[in-house]
């Protein structure tokens, strides 16, 4: 990608179930602190979920929330705190030049549910239904509720890719700013999947639904006990820029996006396939210039699932043999499956690595799966390291989609 | 579904139709809304919250205003005028 230009992430708002900054987020995460609740879950009692607790006013009227949707003021949240820590004077910025790119696993099963009951206290009479049904459901809603919200006039969509989309958004975003197709972009990814009983119940169902007495410990990925994943809502959005650019304005550089891969396994809907999710990890590589033993911190997809930790594990063990300063872990442990914000806040919660050479762990693990045993695997503790200079982030999804994600500290060769 | 109120009134009326519209614009002041004025000339109302309006009258009050008559709805006293047939239809039934 040498002689494409260089993409580089210039600010960065969030919100998870554990923090709604970076700075609360990743102070949690090195002090090993999960924040998962449970919550009455429609047609099926209590589960275990992450659930955020930004304040939604603080950006959007009233009135936007009430029209608009959960994810929506999610991504408004992440953008406008984006926004905030990147130095920009955002009356200054082009809007037309602006583009948003924001990665979902899914969208319009909450307000689908919502009117389905809804329309159920009225006997099913479909005159009931509301109106906002349709500019709720859009598949481009989440990104386009930010459009209107901060008067983005440039393009605006989703990328759907199951729970690869964190990583998914920012990739997009990186290519049409290498494209020239804008100047600036917000990208990441969004969820608000703990809204909808029908993610609970499909999980269920297969046999993979997280449960635990102790609802911060639902979430164990590599546990010899896991079983399986702990929904959670949650955002995180980039602002991306050429370097050039974020340079002009002596913008301040988060980091670099050093190279990417999204691959498929066009092998089974549910069952990941290591062969494929290792030779997305080498591609991302490569086209990064980089070999395994030039990352320092891999963060792993695994959502504690029994088949899906395993797979992942050989796949990097395949990888990483030979490579003892990467180290490896996990977020999930500490704020459940964001599904679709997954791979853009696991990458966040890691990226203060860079300056701090902390690497936070994979915590509650009481007893590690020897399945899922891996070099460098950092577990319940997190430890300090020499140097962080570039991190793998990893994302997988249902329906065999893969990617992985490159990004390094800025300046560094 | 409520019930209307036994002495529905067009003062009545008025105050149904506000308390609706707190609901669907919650960043309104409606202590100086004007019962004579159109509605969207002094409250940011689009033409999907008229039609929030028309489904909380039937969702709440079980009143229902036919598309050709949402024009009916413009102020506060055409609403009063309009709807107060409409509930007390509905009490006296």
């Amino acid at each position: 990608m040498s002689s494409k230009p260089r993409i580089v992430i210039t600010g960065l708002g969030l919100t998870a179930p554990n923090g709604n900054s970076l700075p609360e987020f990743r102070a949690n995460l090195l002090a090993g602190k999960a924040r998962i609740a449970e919550i009455e879950v429609r047609h099926m009692g209590k589960h275990p979920a992450g659930v955020c607790d930004f304040d939604e006013t603080k950006w959007q009227k009233r009135k936007e929330i009430r029209n608009g949707t959960r994810v929506g003021s999610i991504s408004i949240f992440c953008a406008r705190e984006a926004l905030g820590s990147s130095g920009l004077d955002w009356d200054k910025v082009d809007k037309s030049r602006v583009g948003v790119y924001l990665g979902i696993t899914e969208h319009g099963n909450v307000e689908t549910e919502n009117e389905i009951f809804n329309i159920s206290q009225f006997g099913n009479d479909t005159k009931y239904w509301t109106h906002h049904h349709n500019p709720r459901t859009v598949a481009n809603n989440p990104a386009g509720e930010v459009t209107m919200n901060m008067g983005i006039t440039g393009p605006h969509y989703t990328i759907g890719a199951a729970c690869a989309a964190g990583n998914a958004g920012l990739i997009q975003a990186a290519q049409m700013l290498q494209l020239g197709e804008v100047d600036l972009a917000f990208a990441g990814g969004v969820s608000e999947s703990i809204h909808t009983f029908g993610i609970f119940a499909g999980f269920k169902n297969q046999g993979a639904l997280g449960a635990h007495e102790d609802p911060n410990k639902a979430s164990r990925p590599f546990d010899k006990n896991r079983n399986g994943i702990v929904i959670s809502e949650g955002g995180a959005i980039y602002i991306l820029e050429r370097l050039d650019d974020a340079l002009a304005r002596g913008a301040p550089i988060i980091a670099e996006i050093a190279g990417w891969c999204i691959n498929s396994d066009a092998t089974d809907a549910v069952l990941p396939n290591p062969e494929r999710q290792a030779e997305c990890v080498q591609m991302a590589l490569k086209r990064a210039g980089m070999k395994p033993q030039d990352i320092q911190i891999v963060s792993t997809h695994a959502t504690a699932t029994a088949l899906g930790d395993i797979q992942e594990c050989t796949a990097l063990r395949a990888v990483f043999a030979g490579c003892p300063e990467t180290k490896v872990n996990n977020t999930k442990s500490f704020i459940g499956h964001c599904m679709g914000a997954a791979g853009a806040l696991e990458l966040a919660g890691n990226i203060p690595s860079f300056e701090d050479n902390w690497v936070h762990p994979t915590i509650n693990i009481d007893e590690l799966d020897p399945e899922c045993d891996m070099p460098g695997l950092v577990i319940n503790h997190p430890i300090k390291v020499e140097r962080v200079n570039a991190i793998l982030n990893n994302s997988f999804g249902m329906l065999g989609i893969n990617s992985a994600l490159v990004v390094k500290k800025y300046g560094v060769a | 579904m409520k019930q209307a109120p036994d002495h529905m009134t067009k003062e009545t009326i008025k105050q149904v139709v506000l308390d609706i519209i707190s609901d669907i614009a919650p960043d309104e002041d409606l202590s100086v809304v004007k019962p004579e004025v159109r509605l969207r000339d002094q409250l940011s109302l689009d033409s999907m919250d008229f039609l929030d309006i028309v489904m909380e009258l039937r969702k709440k009050h079980g009143i229902e205003v036919p598309e050709a008559d949402y024009v009916q709805l413009a102020s506060l006293d055409s609403c009063a005028d309009y709807l107060l047939p409409k509930f007390l239809a509905k009490a006296s039934k």
